[in-house]
């Protein structure tokens, strides 16, 4: 019996010598020790890891961890108006009781025998979302919109069997990055110019650009920049007179206001679920999901699980299943359409909460509420000397630019004095579109009141007059 | 069925042949759930948001602020459910789901399902965490850098790597991301062109060969030999100037450690290729070997696997993705570093592969990880380790006296997994392994099969991670006992399984058929009332 030199820890209990004694006893060693013999000695670890520390008492490893966390400020105790691909919206209470469920947050991929209420769940979660998007194939959901996007495009890719796809320039440029990477070994992304100014797209710019190499157009609505895309159908129509298709990046939440993108001919929609009760989590609550019309063609190119309903013995019972599932990589390995693994479930069931409870009225509502904050927000703030809001007539949603070179100040700094007075300014720009001069992207939810909005605009006033 | 409702009428039926394998009688949660469009009423709200406000302005300005060409004119086909009954709903399909939290899951092999301790969940959630945007200014962020920092460190340790990123939203990803680092290195070369395969095992995940046929690369697989695992002339026999790398698992599913394993990364390291490591599941050999010191030049973990996150129903997961020196260049961008005491996101790294994932992953994956790591140091690293393979041998040995199972390879020792065979049950009795694994579900747990190829027979895997009892376990080995001995005896009781599930057994030929498939509510109500399932539809109205 091996002599445990530290006490019997709380997650491992076999490390109690009655059960440890009987196992090592019915296996006939005197430790685990002897049960790594195919591990040959040069390649052992000498002694031990070295690593801090233990903290065995949960209190002591509670304590330092949230005063290592303590540093952090969150949007929770500043005011943010941070966007641009991760979003402060509220989360109803009822999201977060589902999701903390301990059945939901540490099952994994059991079958739909042992696993029936996630199964449904996820099921409910595709049914929503294909309301919300009027479409009828809706993926379990990938890692992010990024990704979403960029397994979009392949799949238009395959279906035509071109290489080139078309991307507006008003996509978010991180997101252009994730695609340009992963599509590039059999689909180039040619980047289509936009009206930087307004955000919008020029579809004689995509006329231009489209060719019979082209696979599919990519554009999002609303835009990276917030604009909403009123000739969204125009591009869809050019895409399509080409013989390409079209696919579209879209925000769920807008979809109360905003028409689905189905209703102007897309043939594939993607986006992320992270507005519909993810927490941002520093980026971790992002979750991507892909849509589009019950067709074979469709269907089989998805590489993510596909959960379906079926009928079971019992008159009237439903049960569920993965639809193809021999079309995935867990089955074809290198033969199958990309890869699929471990994607964002929780997310899809908290998202499928969240539509649940807010219904048809609910997500109007909501949208409405964004709508009307961001044209009062630019409306405000535009009214501050020297600072522009450059599509200032033009619909936005939750995101807009907001340019501050008349005031003579860089957006760094003005974030830096927003911070000292306990708000997050917009997302600096100048990285991204240097062609924007020094300007930042600003955000607005339904969390926003009049008092938040007319609070940064008496401080971007203040320090643009000091 | 048709004449009674819920959960008790479900029992009644299932009664007689439900699991009883321990002292206690044991059945699944049955609920019957509608499907949640089912429930709507018209008028009922389960949620109000914070609406239009006037002082902003008419509410009459917001429809005019959509273009007409863009604007939803018909309302989207939600439901209209109160909150207390969204909850309920929920609340009850939850209770239809076997997480770890409730069920000795060991059945799911190459999973690593374990204990995901509280604490780690109570700290994940506070607003410093859950509630930070990830375009902050990095002096309000400071807290998490320092976590994503120090569990670099750590990890480093843990790996013998050099560098990490967190990027990567699962291990399927990371796999993904180093078949790219294999790209971004052999392009840099010049080499690119010339090296387009990418070699892996058959008993390695997957994702080992569909990540890099995504990557663009043609895959070459290795079977393996008689001990278990390939042969180091078989590898060598696939290695040309066109061979770009190389990934494995190991142990591989098997549970078989690859004793060469540094003859394989010489080899390949020989012929101008890399090695990358593909350790999601880490389990059985934490602080008893490492990735680096075995000569590989990339690794993954999977955060959700070995370091205890949730796996979330299916994610997010979390991995953390290694690098010698030499490739920590090519990692995705941003890392983190500390300068003077303060944490810095780092993106200046000419040679990256730039973007795997938006911003930095699934970070509060990275928060936990960090705490079951501080929570247990380098000896309770050590123990989990020798906990989880004495576990696992301790159920194999159990295993084997049960009549049907066996394994392949029988000379060769296992670490923290067994892929069994059950062919000899099948030649006996006729029960196959997809019977047992139904049957298992009455016993209110787990029972998984193989990655394709089912190269071993009628296969089980099952991987007993540390956070499991010796009575957890004797439990599992029982219910097994039990549906052999009903094999041998009855089985048609174990080929008509499931009896004590929540559902009964579903038709899976509509999972395959386009006319019926239904991925959503609105697919199978159009198909149904086209007649795809008989009848008008009605009949199938829920009860």
């Amino acid at each position: 019996m091996k002599k445990c030199d530290h006490p019997v820890h709380p997650y491992i209990p076999d490390m109690a010598p009655a059960n440890r004694e009987e196992m090592l006893r019915e296996l006939g060693i005197a430790s685990a020790e002897e049960l790594f013999a195919d591990v040959p000695p040069h390649l052992r670890v000498k002694g031990l890891l070295d690593l801090p520390q233990p903290l065995l008492s949960e209190y002591d490893l509670y304590r330092h961890t949230k005063r290592i966390l303590a540093q952090n400020k969150s949007c929770a105790d500043h005011l943010s108006f941070l966007g641009g691909g991760c979003w402060q919206h509220y989360v109803p209470a009822v999201c977060d009781e589902i999701n903390s469920r301990g059945e939901f947050l540490t099952a994994y991929t059991g079958d739909t025998y042992q696993d029936h209420g996630r199964w449904q769940a996820l099921f409910e979660y595709a049914s929503l979302m294909g309301e919300l998007l009027n479409m009828e194939i809706v993926s379990v959901p990938t890692y992010d919109w990024g990704q979403a996007a960029a397994t979009s495009i392949l799949m238009a890719q395959r279906i035509t069997g071109r290489d080139e796809v078309l991307v507006a320039s008003v996509t978010s440029p991180e997101r252009l990055r994730i695609i340009a990477g992963y599509c590039e070994p059999t689909c180039a992304a040619r980047v289509v110019p936009c009206d930087l100014e307004t955000g919008l797209l020029i579809p004689g710019e995509f006329e231009k650009a489209v060719s019979d190499r082209t696979c599919a157009v990519y554009f999002e609505n609303p835009s990276y920049l917030g604009t909403i895309q009123a000739q969204a159908g125009e591009i869809a129509g050019i895409a399509h007179r080409h013989g390409a298709l079209c696919v579209v990046g879209a925000d769920p939440i807008s979809l109360g206001v905003l028409a689905p993108p189905a209703d102007y001919s897309a043939d594939i929609v993607c986006g992320d679920l992270q507005p519909l009760a993810m927490h941002m989590n520093y980026g971790g609550g992002l979750s991507g999901f892909i849509a589009s019309h019950d067709e074979p063609r469709f269907l089989m190119e998805f590489p993510t699980r596909l959960v379906g309903l079926t009928h079971t013995e019992a008159e009237g019972e439903y049960g569920f299943g993965e639809v193809v599932f021999s079309r995935t990589s867990f089955v074809e390995r290198e033969q199958a359409k990309e890869y699929v693994g471990t994607g964002t479930s929780l997310w899809a069931i908290t998202a499928g909460v969240y539509l649940a409870l807010l219904g048809p009225q609910g997500m109007k509502q909501t949208g409405e509420a964004i709508l009307q904050r961001t044209q009062y927000a630019k409306r405000w703030l535009g009214r501050i000397p020297g600072v522009t809001v450059p599509a200032i007539a033009a619909p936005s949603f939750k995101d807009f630019v907001v340019r501050l070179d008349g005031t003579g100040k860089t957006v760094s700094s003005v974030n830096k004095a927003l911070v000292e007075r306990g708000i997050f300014g917009g997302k600096d720009l100048t990285q991204e579109f240097p062609a924007l001069g020094q300007s930042a992207l600003f955000c607005v939810t339904e969390i926003h009141t009049k008092q938040d909005i007319d609070r940064l605009a008496a401080c971007l006033e203040e320090m643009v007059a000091s | 069925m048709t004449t009674t409702t819920g959960q008790q009428g479900h029992m009644a039926k299932a009664g007689s042949q439900a699991g009883t394998a321990g002292t206690r009688r044991q059945r699944q949660a049955a609920w019957n759930e509608p499907i949640i469009m089912e429930m709507s009423v018209p008028g009922e709200r389960g949620f109000i948001p914070p609406g239009v406000d006037p002082e902003m302005g008419a509410a009459a300005d917001v429809g005019a602020a959509v273009p007409e060409s863009v604007r939803r004119t018909t309302a989207p086909g939600l439901p209209e459910i109160a909150q207390p009954r969204v909850l309920r709903h929920y609340t009850r399909l939850s209770q239809e789901v076997l997480g770890n939290d409730v069920s000795i899951d060991i059945g799911k092999g190459t999973c690593t399902l374990k204990y995901s301790p509280k604490v780690n969940e109570r700290v994940a959630r506070l607003p410093q965490m859950a509630d930070v945007h990830p375009s902050q200014p990095e002096e309000t962020v400071q807290g998490i850098l320092q976590i994503m920092y120090e569990f670099e460190q750590m990890m480093k340790a843990i790996s013998g790597m050099d560098r990490f990123s967190f990027q990567p939203g699962g291990g399927s990803q990371a796999i993904y991301a180093n078949a790219r680092v294999f790209r971004a290195y052999h392009k840099k070369r010049g080499e690119g062109a010339n090296r387009d395969e990418v070699i892996t095992t058959v008993f390695s995940h997957p994702v080992n060969a569909a990540c890099p046929a995504t990557a663009g690369y043609k895959v070459i697989t290795l079977q393996p030999g008689e001990k278990g695992y390939p042969s180091l002339d078989s590898l060598k026999r696939a290695l040309s100037e066109r061979t770009a790398g190389f990934m494995i698992t190991n142990p591989e599913d098997t549970g078989i450690f690859n004793p060469e394993i540094d003859k394989f990364v010489q080899a390949m390291h020989d012929a101008g290729g890399l090695c990358a490591y593909d350790q999601a599941n880490a389990n059985g050999i934490l602080g008893i070997t490492r990735a680096r010191d075995a000569g590989f030049d990339l690794c993954h973990f999977n955060l959700h696997k070995t370091f205890s996150c949730p796996h979330g129903s299916g994610g997010p997961g979390s991995a953390a993705m290694g690098a010698s020196a030499e490739l920590a260049g090519f990692l995705p961008v941003p890392l983190v570093d500390r300068r003077e005491g303060v944490y810095h996101l780092v993106y200046d790294l000419p040679d990256s592969i730039g973007k795997i994932r938006a911003y930095y992953g699934a970070v509060q994956g990275v928060l936990r990880a960090y705490m079951w790591v501080l929570s247990l140091g380098a000896e309770g690293l050590r123990e989990v380790a020798e906990t989880a393979v004495l576990n696992n041998n301790y159920v194999l040995k159990k295993m084997l006296e049960i009549p049907g199972i066996g394994i392949p390879y029988p000379d060769r020792p296992r670490i923290e997994q067994v892929r069994y065979t059950f062919a000899r049950m099948l030649e006996d009795t006729g029960v196959s392994t997809h019977d047992v694994r139904r049957r298992m579900a009455d016993f209110v747990t787990h029972y998984w099969t193989s990655h394709h190829p089912f190269l071993v027979p009628e296969p089980c895997t099952i991987e007993p991670a540390e956070s499991y009892s010796k009575q957890d376990l004797d439990d599992y080995v029982a219910a097994i006992r039990q549906v052999s001995a009903e094999a041998y005896r009855s089985p048609e009781t174990v080929k008509t399984a499931p009896h004590g599930s929540t559902i009964h057994r579903v038709d899976d030929a509509m999972l395959d058929d386009p006319e019926r498939w239904a991925v959503t509510w609105r697919a199978y109500l159009r198909k149904r009332a086209r007649g795809a399932y008989g009848g008008t539809g009605e009949d199938r109205k829920h009860r």
